[in-house]
């Protein structure tokens, strides 16, 4: 759970970002989490304990599998991090596990959370099934809609779904909903934070139960090419996947970061998630970050195709990275999405989550930007499954309108 | 001297309790509110909080959620507050008016901007839900330089040695938030507040408010026995809210300002049960 970088500071700043803009009734339980978590950290039965349920539990290592057929198309050596391999289908468990393990350590009862996709809210309900902790998860009227399957997968997990029908109906409002939740229940309840955003520590403990990601996907690429990658590129919502897999490679000033962000309907539509790319610094859920919001302050609604990207601020390291140009962020539509989930499927086989949709969407621009025959590492941050629904309506939509569905169907194309 | 300490010094010669007023600017209009404000001061109330509204209120229960939802549909924004609260002093009125919102939109404004703007419209205080004394150094020092008062919160979970430090930090008062929860009326006035507000008393002289869950007589005479001033908040909204087709909603607005401004002086009110105005407490 080490890892290289010195930030965030004593008062949890990266740069100007990070920080704590929270309630007075949660700055203590902010104080408590610090110290148990920096206490865990240093732990070496901790550690062995979430290495031994990463391992046997959760499925890792996860392989760093080169994709091949990809590869040959963009004339780059692509290799794909299979986080859509861990159990539940995603990079969430990684975070969850630790969380849910340093919750049951500081002696809470009870665990809440957010979820857009539906993909944290399982990772926790399931950590928290595991471990034995009640469970509550906010999730958006909107994404509840979009997400049935997730919601039955947590309460076949024994979670508690709450829908929020407060604002956009989103990721952004289910969180407000978990932080309310948290003030009035900080006693004996863990809020998991899903993402590398909210409040010190948040960020930094979930970037650090995250770097797994990136510590495996290091040794593996040195490993099988006996050398670093040229780039390595993630997906951005909140940022933890990018967070967890960028943080290995920190201090390899090789090593090119890439985070693309969601673009939705396009930049200049106003219907959009790209915060970094788009957006401005603010503050909100607890950090000082980039964020969308009008001239008066108000946060504007987010939109992406991808609930776990819709969400209208961002990982405060992230905004960081960005001003110092550690690491640079790229855009890619709902269409550019669209289009690179069913590339992904039909070349390699793997239907991945609609948000790493958006990262594969800009390889070509990546593999452009290094030498030819580079080496390229992507998170494939989790699974599609839960798209097939959303994608299926799209394309076929998109079928009927261009006349000629059979093009490109199933079976037909090479 | 800043209004609110002029209020404050003039109660404890009285030895007597404020009540501080909270209502939504711009819900569900800021004429309305502006109206609303004189009808508060002339209803007993000692000094008001014109809440800013914000469109993630991660604080406020769901009867503060749904007026700032209003008041954003209606276009209500800082610099048209600022005009409002302008507009109230041009007008005459005299008690204290402290800003209460969240820190996102005065970030956007402009700290220093919004320091000045608000103290030359008259002014006198500034609270955010979302700034502790930890971020908030620049806020603090443009309120500072020109007699704003910036109050900060303590809270239940709060720390005896952090008490200190907050309250070191607080102008003009300290409000101690009497639970830990969102805001919201609740039945009884919390078992823990009386000890709260003693580890608090032990750690400043400054006068105390008390507030969240406070929204009846009977509460906010509990409140007043224990605190130097008593805040009320979602029951004056949803007073507002539930009144709001009402030709005379000012009127039972008054009404029931009035039986919580005497509950906190100590004296019954003369018009009697607050259930004719207000279903029971939630």
């Amino acid at each position: 759970m080490t890892n290289r970088t010195t930030l965030p500071d004593a008062r949890g700043h990266f740069g100007r970002y990070g920080g704590r803009f929270v309630p007075e009734t949660l700055f203590p339980a902010l104080e408590e989490l610090e110290a148990a978590f920096k206490s865990a950290a240093a732990d070496e039965q901790f550690q062995a304990d979430l290495g031994y349920y990463l391992a046997d539990y959760a499925g890792r290592p996860t392989p760093l599998y080169h994709a091949a057929r990809i590869s040959a198309l963009l004339g780059a050596r692509v290799y794909l991090k299979r986080e859509d391999l861990c159990h539940t289908g995603a990079h969430k468990i990684n975070n969850t596990l630790g969380q849910v393990l340093l919750a049951k350590r500081m002696g809470k009862t009870r665990v809440i959370a957010e979820t857009g996709a539906g993909q944290h809210g399982v990772a926790t309900a399931t950590a928290a099934a595991f471990f034995g902790l009640a469970c509550a998860v906010y999730m958006g009227e909107e994404d509840v809609r979009r997400q049935r399957l997730n919601v039955f997968r947590m309460r076949l997990l024994g979670a508690t779904v709450v829908p929020v029908s407060s604002g956009s109906k989103t990721l952004k409002d289910a969180m407000n909903e978990a932080m309310r939740d948290w003030v009035a229940n900080v006693a004996n309840t863990h809020y998991v934070v899903g993402s590398v955003a909210g409040p010190h520590p948040f960020p930094m403990i979930v970037r650090e139960f995250q770097s797994v990601i990136g510590r495996e996907a290091r040794e593996q690429v040195l490993r099988q090419e006996g050398a670093l990658p040229d780039a390595v590129v993630a997906c951005v919502g909140g940022g933890s996947n990018a967070m967890g897999m960028f943080s290995a490679f920190l201090d390899d000033p090789s090593v090119r970061l890439f985070g693309v962000e969601a673009a939705g309907k396009g930049l200049g539509s106003r219907r959009h998630s790209a915060s970094i790319i788009a957006g401005r610094p603010g503050v909100l859920h607890g950090a000082m970050t980039r964020l969308l919001d009008d001239d008066d302050g108000q946060i504007r609604p987010a939109h992406s195709i991808a609930a776990g990207l819709d969400y209208p601020a961002v990982g405060p390291e992230h905004a960081y990275l960005a001003e110092t140009g550690r690491a640079v962020y790229l855009p890619a539509t709902d269409d550019e999405a669209v289009a690179a989930f069913e590339r992904l499927s039909r070349t390699e086989g793997i239907i991945p989550a609609m948000e790493t949709a958006h990262a594969i969407a800009r390889l070509p621009e990546v593999a452009a930007q290094i030498p030819k025959g580079g080496i390229i590492a992507l998170c494939l941050s989790g699974r599609g499954d839960k798209d097939a629904e959303t994608a299926e309506e799209i394309i076929r939509l998109r079928e009927s309108v261009s006349g000629d569905g059979d093009e490109g169907g199933p079976g037909v194309t090479p | 001297m800043n209004r609110i300490d002029e209020c404050f010094s003039d109660l404890r010669k009285r030895r007597k309790a404020a009540f501080i007023a909270y209502l939504t600017c711009g819900d569900p209009s800021l004429q309305v509110t502006a109206d609303a404000v004189r009808t508060l001061a002339d209803s007993g109330a000692d000094i008001v909080e014109l809440g800013v509204p914000f469109s993630d209120p991660i604080a406020d229960g769901p009867v503060i959620q749904r007026a700032s939802a209003r008041a954003l549909t209606s276009g209500a924004s800082l610099s048209r507050i600022i005009d409002m609260v302008a507009a109230l002093r041009g007008g005459g009125l005299k008690i204290p008016l402290v800003l209460f919102g969240y820190y996102n939109p005065v970030l956007r404004f402009g700290p220093e901007r919004l320091a000045r703007e608000a103290a030359a419209a008259g002014a006198d205080g500034l609270l955010v839900a979302d700034m502790i004394p930890e971020e908030d150094e620049v806020l603090a020092a443009a309120c500072r330089e020109v007699n704003l008062h910036r109050v900060q919160l303590v809270a239940p979970t709060t720390p005896d040695e952090r008490i200190g430090k907050v309250a070191a930090a607080s102008g003009g008062f300290l409000y101690a938030v009497s639970l830990t929860g969102v805001t919201g009326e609740r039945e009884q006035l919390p078992a823990g507040a009386a000890a709260f507000m003693k580890r608090i008393r032990a750690r400043t002289d400054k006068p105390v408010a008390l507030g969240f869950g406070i929204g009846s007589p009977e509460t906010a005479a509990a409140a007043a026995r224990i605190a130097d001033a008593v805040v009320v908040g979602s029951a004056i909204v949803r007073c507002m809210e539930e009144n709001a087709a009402n030709q005379d909603m000012l009127r039972r607005l008054g009404n029931f300002v009035r039986e919580l401004a005497d509950a906190t002086k100590g004296r019954s009110s003369g018009s009697g049960d607050s259930s004719r105005i207000l279903p029971a407490v939630r």
